[in-house]
């Protein structure tokens, strides 16, 4: 499961780092706490409670903004922050730990199922608009000419990011969903010398990190989520030594 | 053929209640080259841009061609910040062949190992090559160029004239320009468009670009300096 949720995050965590949106993660997946409580307190699955949770967040972000016409990341933090609050007034002490930090133990076969299809969706789709994202990264008119659709790119690149964070939530909680897409990137970015190397680098390293940091918690019974990031802080640092200069 | 490739009727562009353009119409023929000229804020880039589609606009815009390449203002193409993009996959994003992009790079005189370099790692005059070439690779009817010649020497702009002169010829290319730079027009416009957020004038340099034009495009304070050559 974790291979896969990794290599799809990885992946669209390239172009998120190219976007320069990889914070956004971070700011969704603070969003998820809330969905994640839920189904914690009533006892449905942690993703669909955060994917739930992330499109009431979103919407309500959307219609602030047209009211009020403030920074959407401003918005995004005035969202996030208060659903936080209001989370943790009723998530019980001991389930706390899972909302921030996530919880890989009691994971049905089904679930495993679904989340490695969910997953592949989330790398197929992300790789069908890679192209169109970068050229719209390198210029929005250049694309539009080009006969690109930028709103529905868009729209599609958000549903990617939504899926992939409330994925992600269940290996490293709704604390650490941004480490889980962009570090990957960052790594890859220190070793490719092209797009496709840079894309598909970010895959590979967001697979191996997610797979070594869950043997590593099966090995020493530490929080997987909290591995799987030092794993990949791990392959960040090494990747220092191979900076090509761009 | 029809010999006419576009035609521009009342055109008006509005962002909220600013009018941006107003009642523009003109048309152009194929293989003609019309340079738009205006000074800065008349509304070039956002006609360009309504003739393209990519904003909202009210009038008639009537392409003859769907065969249209464009090129933005250097400053709108992001050349910073940008992932690990090589130029040759620049040019994948266009899908075609690599014996066109090869052609292409020698009829522009860009030397082929650039294919591997990094979309930020080229200079400025490398750079506007190879959007030339970018913008020619898949055989446009029609070419929309918008300040090509941005932040480059004398020399510099004369090779990307007679770069773009070449491919006219060669091409028998339609092509809209937007510069600053008056000599250009004497030397390569057919008709030129004087915009300042309305049609100043249209038409042969050598009838419409009087002093009283290019005034009022400008907003006064012109004047013609004639020197002879020894």
């Amino acid at each position: 499961m974790g291979a896969f949720i990794g290599a799809a995050a990885g992946y669209l965590g390239s172009l998120m780092v190219t976007k320069r949106t990889a914070l956004m993660g971070c700011s969704l997946g603070h969003l998820t706490i809330p969905g994640i409580t839920l189904a914690l307190l009533y006892g449905f699955d942690v993703s669909l409670g955060a994917l739930l949770f992330l499109a009431f967040g979103i919407v309500l972000i959307w219609l602030f903004e047209r009211r009020t016409k403030l920074p959407m990341e401003a918005l995004t933090a005035v969202v996030f922050a208060s659903s936080v609050a209001v989370a943790f007034l009723y998530l019980p002490e001991e389930e706390t730990k899972i909302a921030l930090l996530g919880n890989i133990s009691q994971i049905s076969l089904l679930t495993t199922i679904i989340i490695a299809i969910l997953s592949l969706a989330v790398f197929l789709v992300s790789r069908r608009i890679f192209s169109d994202m970068v050229l719209m990264s390198v210029s929005e008119d250049l694309a539009k000419a080009r006969g690109i659709n930028v709103g529905k790119t868009n729209f599609i690149y958000l549903i990617c990011i939504a899926l992939t964070v409330a994925l992600g939530v269940r290996i490293v909680g709704g604390l650490l969903t941004a480490a889980l897409v962009a570090i990957p990137a960052c790594t890859s970015r220190n070793f490719s010398r092209n797009l496709s190397q840079y894309s598909y680098g970010g895959m590979i390293f967001g697979s191996l990190a997610c797979v070594i940091g869950i043997i590593a918690f099966k090995i020493t019974g530490l929080d997987a989520g909290l591995l799987v990031i030092i794993t990949s802080a791990i392959f960040f640092l090494i990747s220092l030594l191979f900076v090509r200069k761009h | 053929m029809e010999k006419e490739v576009l035609n521009v009727r009342n055109l008006n562009v509005q962002f909220d209640s600013e009018q941006i353009l107003k009642n523009i119409s003109f048309k152009v023929d194929r293989g003609e080259v019309l340079v738009i000229l205006g000074p800065n804020g008349a509304g070039k880039t956002t006609l360009l841009r309504a003739l393209l589609g990519l904003i909202p606009y009210t009038g008639k815009v009537s392409w003859k061609t769907k065969n249209i390449s464009y090129l933005p203002p250097q400053e709108l193409i992001q050349r910073e910040y940008l992932p690990p993009l090589t130029i040759e996959e620049f040019f994948k994003f266009k899908k075609v062949s690599k014996e066109k992009i090869l052609e292409i790079f020698k009829e522009v005189g860009l030397p082929v190992d650039l294919l591997k370099r990094r979309f930020g790692a080229l200079s400025t005059g490398q750079f506007q090559r190879m959007l030339i070439a970018w913008a020619l690779v898949d055989d446009p009817e029609v070419l929309l160029f918008d300040e090509i010649i941005y932040g480059v020497d004398i020399g510099g702009k004369e090779t990307i004239y007679s770069l773009l002169h070449k491919f006219w010829e060669q091409r028998n290319l339609t092509i809209l320009m937007v510069t600053h730079d008056l000599s250009v027009v004497w030397e390569h416009a057919d008709n030129v468009l004087c915009l300042n957020k309305k049609k100043i004038c249209y038409g042969e340099p050598k009838k419409i670009l009087t002093l009283k034009n290019l005034e009022e495009t400008y907003g006064g304070g012109i004047k013609f300096y004639k020197h002879k050559h020894g």
